[in-house]
C-alpha cells in the first residue's frame, strides 16, 4: 500500500521549497491496467499547477490520491503533502441543511474562527448572505462559498477537483479572476484539474499533462506567455501555447482565433 | 360543445368575448367546505336521536354526549384519566424513540452493529406489536412497566426503519467532505449524520405516534384502574355510551395533537430543504 505521510512542513513550505512531493505513484482499479503509473510530482510552495488530461488520464485519481480520499484503491507509492490541506470539489459540497456561515466553518472549533469565517466570505463577495441557506444562492455563490471554506483554513495545499466545471461561461471567467486574487493573497501551493486548457493557462504558473498515468509535458507558462502582464487569449504567444497543449491532448485547434476571442471575453 | 359567448358592446365597458368550454375536471375549491362531511354526519345523528330513529341504548343524543363531558370535566374525572393517558403514552413514546434512534445511528454507522442488530429489529417488525402483550403480562405483570414497554417496543420499529433509512441515504460526498475537513467521528455525527437523517427520523416519529396512540388504546383495556381506556371500558360495562364517545373523542383529539406537533416540528426543523413541500 502506499505510504501517505503528512508532515509538519509549514516552516519548509514557507521557506519556498516543496510542498508536495509524490514518487513511483501507482494506483490501479483493476487488475489489467494501472491508472497511474510510475508518476512523479513536485510542487513548490505557493505554486499554482494545473493539471490537464485526457478523460482516464488519471488527473481525479491522483487529486484523490493527494486529498487521502483513495484508501479503497490498490497501488504503491510515495506521497508527501502538507498538513493542512483543503479539497473544492467539482460541486460545492455545501451541506444542505446548514446555513452559508456554519458550512463555511465546519469543523472549526477555535475561537474567532466566526470571525475568520465572516472574512473569507466578505473577501469571496459573500458578505451578507452569512445566514442563507445553499439552496438560496446560484451555482456561482455556491461555489464562492466552497472556496471561503477552503480558504479559512489556511491551506498550505488546495486541491480543485474542476471547480468551474458546472458553472456558465461568464461565472467561470469571474472565478478565475476570484481565485487569482485569492491565490496571491494567501499563497497557497495549488493543484488544479482541469478540462479547460484556456482556464489552465490564464491560471497557472504551470501546466502539466497527464498521459497514461504519468506526466507526458510539464510546461511553465511564463516561459511562453509575456510573463508580469494580463494574460489575454489575443497575445498570439497565448494562442500559440494553446494550441500545443490542445496537440498533447489530442485535439486539433481549428477554431477561428478571432471567434474564440469573442467567445471568451480575457479574464 | 363551443359555445361563443356574443355580447354588443356596451359603451364604456371594455369588450370581452371569450369562448368557454364546459368543465370536466373538479373545478376550485371552497374554502372551509371540507367540514361538510362531519357536519352532515352531526346532523343525521341530531335528527337520528331527535326523532327516536336512534335508540339511546345504541348511541346517545349528541346534547347528552355534550353535557356528559361537561360533567366529566367538572368533577376532574376527565383530566385525572387524561393525564394518566398521556403520561403513559408520551413515556412509551420517549423510551422508546431513545432506543430506536440509538439502534439506528449504531446500525446505520458500523458494520458490526448493523450485522448485530438489523436483523433483530427486522424479526420484531414481522411479529405484530400486539400480540406480544400476552408474554410482557407474563413477564412484567399487569402494571404500568407492561404498558409503557409495550408502547416502546410499537415506538421503535418505525423510528428505527425511517431514521436508519434516511441515514443510508445520506449522500456519500459528505462524509468525503467531512473527511477533507478534518472532522472526527463525533462532529461527523453531529453536522452531517444527525441532520440528514433528520426527515427520515420525523416521517418515523409520524407512525411512531400513530403507533404509540394505537397501543395505548389496547394496553388501556388490559386490568386498568386508570386511563381513558379504563373509563370506556367501564362505561362499557354500565353501557353509558355517551360516555365511550367522549373516550372516542379525546382519543381523536390525542391522534391530532401529536400529528400536529410532529408535522409543525418538520416545517419547522427542514426549513433548509427546497422541495414540493415548500
Amino acid at each position: 500500500m502506499a505510504t501517505h505521510t503528512r508532515e509538519l512542513s509549514s516552516t519548509e513550505a514557507a521557506t519556498g521549497r516543496t510542498a508536495v512531493r509524490v514518487r513511483g505513484l501507482n494506483r490501479s482499479f483493476s487488475e489489467a491496467g494501472g491508472v497511474l503509473d510510475g508518476l512523479d510530482l513536485d510542487i513548490a510552495a505557493g505554486e499554482f499547477v494545473a493539471l490537464i488530461g485526457r478523460s482516464g488520464s488519471g488527473k481525479s485519481t491522483l487529486l484523490r490520491a493527494l486529498a487521502g480520499l483513495d484508501r479503497d484503491v490498490a497501488g504503491h507509492g510515495e506521497i508527501t503533502v502538507p498538513s493542512q490541506v483543503s479539497v473544492v470539489f467539482q460541486d460545492s459540497r455545501l451541506l444542505p441543511w446548514r446555513r452559508v456561515l456554519d458550512n463555511v466553518l465546519l469543523g472549526l472549533r477555535s475561537r474567532g474562527a466566526a470571525v475568520r469565517g465572516r472574512e473569507a466570505l466578505a473577501e469571496v463577495g459573500l458578505a451578507g448572505r452569512e445566514r442563507a441557506w445553499p439552496h438560496e444562492l446560484s451555482g456561482g455563490e455556491q461555489q464562492r462559498a466552497a472556496l471561503a471554506r477552503s480558504l479559512v483554513r489556511e491551506p498550505q495545499l488546495l486541491l480543485a477537483d474542476e471547480p468551474f466545471g458546472a458553472l456558465d461561461a461568464l461565472t467561470r471567467i469571474r472565478m478565475h479572476v476570484l481565485l487569482k486574487r485569492l491565490c496571491a493573497e494567501h499563497r497557497p501551493a495549488v493543484l488544479l484539474v482541469t478540462h479547460d486548457v484556456d482556464e489552465a493557462i490564464v491560471l497557472a504558473d504551470r501546466v502539466i499533462v497527464l498521459d497514461a498515468g504519468a506526466v507526458s509535458s510539464d510546461i511553465r507558462v511564463d516561459a511562453w506567455v509575456r510573463p508580469g502582464g494580463r494574460r489575454s487569449q489575443a497575445d498570439p504567444q497565448f494562442a500559440a501555447l494553446r494550441t500545443r497543449l490542445l496537440a498533447e491532448l489530442g485535439v486539433e485547434d481549428d477554431h477561428d482565433p478571432a471567434l474564440a476571442d469573442r467567445r471568451k471575453e480575457p479574464a | 360543445m363551443t359555445a361563443v359567448l356574443e355580447s354588443p358592446p356596451v359603451s364604456g365597458a371594455p369588450v370581452d368575448r371569450r369562448v368557454v368550454r364546459r368543465r370536466l375536471g373538479p373545478g376550485r375549491r371552497v374554502p372551509f367546505a371540507i367540514v361538510t362531511g362531519p357536519l352532515v354526519l352531526v346532523a343525521l345523528w341530531c335528527v337520528g336521536s331527535a326523532t327516536g330513529l336512534l335508540d339511546p341504548r345504541t348511541l346517545s343524543e349528541p346534547w347528552t354526549v355534550v353535557a356528559t363531558a361537561g360533567e366529566l370535566v367538572a368533577d376532574g374525572r376527565l383530566q385525572e384519566n387524561l393525564v394518566v393517558s398521556a403520561t403513559r403514552a408520551a413515556v412509551g413514546l420517549g423510551l422508546g424513540v431513545a432506543i430506536g434512534l440509538l439502534l439506528a445511528i449504531v446500525s446505520g454507522l458500523s458494520r458490526p452493529g448493523e450485522y448485530l442488530i438489523d436483523g433483530p429489529v427486522q424479526i420484531k417488525r414481522s411479529i405484530p406489536n400486539l400480540a406480544l402483550i400476552p408474554l410482557l403480562i407474563l413477564w412484567l405483570g399487569i402494571g404500568e412497566e407492561m404498558k409503557i414497554i409495550t408502547i416502546a417496543l410499537g415506538v421503535v420499529v418505525p423510528i428505527y426503519i425511517h431514521t436508519h433509512n434516511g441515514l443510508r441515504g445520506i449522500d456519500s460526498r459528505y462524509a468525503e467532505l467531512a473527511e477533507t475537513t478534518g472532522l472526527g467521528r463525533g462532529e461527523f455525527v453531529r453536522s452531517v449524520v444527525l441532520p440528514g437523517a433528520l426527515p427520515g427520523f420525523l416521517l418515523g416519529m409520524r407512525f411512531a405516534v400513530t403507533s404509540a396512540l394505537l397501543a395505548l388504546v389496547v394496553v388501556e383495556q388490559v386490568n386498568s384502574t386508570s386511563g381513558i381506556g379504563y373509563m370506556i371500558t367501564l362505561a362499557s360495562s354500565y353501557g353509558q355510551t355517551d360516555v365511550i364517545i367522549v373516550g372516542l373523542v379525546v382519543y381523536a383529539v390525542l391522534g391530532l395533537v401529536a400529528d400536529g406537533a410532529v408535522r409543525f416540528t418538520e416545517r419547522r426543523a427542514l426549513a433548509w430543504r427546497r422541495t414540493l413541500e415548500s
